[in-house]
């Protein structure tokens, strides 16, 4: 079988190495760590930003989110007084963003109505929000049991309840709770569904988090009204908020953000305290996303920075190596190498050493994520271009850094060379 | 398949294996120059077992470098099998060097992380053979200086006899033209020293040129001539009878 000059070279150089395999590895460290430390770093970037993408995919990219929110100045005195506070989002203003943008496909409307619940011995403060069939197609979530709200439902202002998961599990519901009285607020509804929500709590507003239970918002409204009031610190509190959120559908996701911008301007007319809040979900991705280049970004600064110092650190022994050999290198001289194969011969020495490296260094940035996921519960997703990048990188330090050594090698006068002690 | 080395067309036998041509070597020591050779001339045909001696300073050093390949006379000429190894590039003494030399030195000069098997391959590897035979010829060769056993040894692990024999097994793999040896007994006992130069004897009565440096005369008694260096000229050369 003929074999390749290098495969006898690389050979050779491994052999080398493992001469001193104690040294090797000492030599290695800076870029084992600083590989290491790129790819872990990386794994928990991509982890958080993955999370973060995927719960803003979760709002609809071409939806646009407005969320009726207490103004600051009432904020701060409203708690004091016991005076009523009228805010948040109105029948009217649906309507108007319904008819007046001709790039809004459809709006779904919701109302929170913070009431007791009682299914069965169990009593509890639900988070009931009253909406229309459309929410259901927007905020698309798996079907546990039974079935969602229907346009039936809103028109005939019909008695009916569907638990979220969140709210199942409060009260203890299974599937054989469908078709079961609850009382919410001393009206009586009957369970005709569970469907899947989403759970704890983001800086992303996801409309269905920590929801309990929805029933027709035209129920809703018959019902319970617009008022609501509530005990805060032994002070009541009066609110009237008509809706208390508005999803809204564009057509195309490339006009979400110029219809978002006319909604802005549209409500402020209506709206003089500012008291309420627009979240573009496609936004906040492509904040998400520069973000993520940022992170990258500065993480690429500071492990360059690293494997800088890791291949100085080789460069160092590699000279040393270099001064040590040099008998070795008169010997190959005298028998005839060429300045060329010394060359060679110590780059690809270097090249060797540091491509152990970056594998070492690739281990442990597969093992740091994962201990960082076992114990802090933290997302971390390896990418494989950074593996591939740590690998590439690590060979490209063995060369930048072993061609001086191995210059300095091939220069050596063989005479002197071969004298040396 | 096998590479044999290429050598370059024997010179007819009138013609000398090596030739210096008025051969001067000057060196700068700090504001003197230094003639370390100042004018040779002599020829060594095929076959020949050349013995050079002189005291320290007198140019044997400087003759072995130059014979050697290893460092380019600063006038004169210095033929090696026809061609004028004195106008050549790095390059092209490194490639005469590799087909047409061998070395021994003083002290033996062997890679010590290498076994003696791969020690002696060396030449081999850089004139490119396979590894399949390049190993049937170390071995040929490890059989031909009595370590046929000691192959996978290290230098370290032998004796300096046998680190010496190693390296004029080293020295013969590439069929060299000429084999240069630099005081090869100089770092041995006399007993051992008498084997190696047994050894070398043997080489040249098969028909190996050999030019061999050395200050000892009866190391030098084993040479069919020996030329005497002093202040860079040849004193005199006589020939054993």
């Amino acid at each position: 079988m003929r074999q390749l000059p290098v495969v006898r070279a690389v050979e050779l150089g491994i052999k080398n190495l493992s001469l001193h395999a104690m040294r090797s590895l000492l030599t290695v460290l800076g870029l084992v760590f600083g590989v290491g430390s790129v790819i872990a770093m990386l794994s928990v970037g991509e982890g958080a930003s993955q999370e973060a993408m995927a719960q803003i995919r979760k709002l609809g990219s071409n939806n646009i989110i407005i969320s009726a929110k207490k103004p600051t100045e009432e904020e701060a005195s409203g708690a004091r007084r016991a005076r009523m506070s009228i805010y948040g989002l109105t029948y009217e203003d649906e309507a108007l963003l319904r008819e007046s943008l001709p790039t809004v496909r459809r709006t779904v409307a919701a109302k929170e109505i913070p009431k007791e619940g009682r299914l069965g011995e169990r009593a509890l403060d639900l988070r009931v929000v009253g909406t229309t069939a459309d929410w259901f197609d927007l905020v698309n979530r798996p079907i546990l049991a039974g079935r969602v709200l229907s346009q039936a439902d809103v028109d005939t202002r019909a008695g009916v309840c569907v638990l979220t998961e969140t709210g199942a599990r409060k009260l203890t519901a299974t599937e054989h709770a469908i078709g079961q009285p609850i009382r919410i607020g001393g009206n009586v509804f009957d369970i005709v569904g569970i469907v899947v929500n989403e759970k704890g709590t983001t800086a992303i507003p996801i409309p269905d988090q920590d929801v309990d239970a929805y029933i027709p918002l035209s129920t809703a409204r018959e019902r319970f009204g617009d008022y609501f009031t509530s005990n805060a610190e032994g002070t009541q509190i009066r609110e009237k908020v008509e809706l208390r959120l508005l999803i809204v559908e564009v057509d195309s996701a490339e006009n979400v953000e110029a219809t978002a911008g006319a909604i802005d301007v549209m409500l402020q007319r209506s709206h003089k305290k500012k008291d309420y809040k627009i979240d573009v979900p496609l936004a906040l991705l492509k904040q998400a996303e520069a973000t993520k280049r940022m992170f990258n970004v500065v993480l690429g600064s500071i492990a360059s920075i690293s494997l800088l110092v890791g291949g100085i650190g080789i460069m160092n022994i590699m000279l040393a190596t270099v001064t040590e050999r040099t008998r070795e290198i008169g010997i190959r001289r005298a028998i005839g190498a060429r300045r060329r194969q010394i060359i060679m011969q110590f780059l690809i020495e270097t090249v060797v050493l540091s491509t152990l490296g970056g594998v070492l260094g690739i281990v442990a940035g597969v093992v740091f994520p994962w201990l960082i996921t076992a114990f802090t519960q933290m997302p971390t997703v390896i990418t494989y271009w950074s593996i591939a990048l740590s690998l590439g990188i690590s060979v490209g330090i063995g060369i930048i850094f072993g061609l001086y050594p191995a210059y300095r090698a091939s220069r050596l006068d063989p005479i002197v060379a071969l004298r040396h002690e | 398949m096998t590479e044999r080395v290429p050598h370059a067309p024997a010179p007819p036998p009138w013609e000398a294996l090596v030739r210096f041509e008025d051969v001067r070597k000057v060196y700068v020591m700090g504001s003197s120059l230094v003639h370390a050779l100042d004018g040779v001339s002599f020829s060594i045909h095929k076959g020949d077992f050349l013995a050079i001696m002189g005291p320290s300073g007198s140019g044997k050093s400087t003759m072995l470098n130059l014979l050697g390949c290893l460092d380019r006379p600063t006038s004169g000429h210095y033929f090696l099998t026809g061609v004028d190894a004195g106008e050549m590039d790095d390059n092209r003494l490194s490639d005469l060097r590799l087909r047409e030399l061998g070395f021994i030195f003083q002290s033996f000069n062997l890679i010590p992380q290498l076994t003696v098997r791969e020690n002696i391959e060396l030449p081999l590897y850089y004139l490119g053979w396979q590894a399949h035979d390049s190993h049937a010829r170390a071995m040929e060769l490890a059989a031909m200086v009595g370590l046929e056993e000691r192959v996978n040894h290290r230098p370290m692990e032998l004796s300096g006899g046998q680190q010496q024999r190693v390296a004029v097994a080293r020295a013969l793999a590439n069929d060299p033209a000429v084999i240069l040896a630099d005081e090869p007994t100089g770092n041995l006992d006399s007993a051992t020293g008498q084997q190696i130069m047994a050894l070398l004897t043997a080489l040249n009565e098969q028909g190996k040129t050999i030019v061999m440096v050395t200050h000892e005369s009866d190391i030098a008694a084993f040479a069919r001539r020996r030329m005497h260096m002093l202040d860079g000229q040849i004193d005199r050369v006589e020939e054993s009878e």
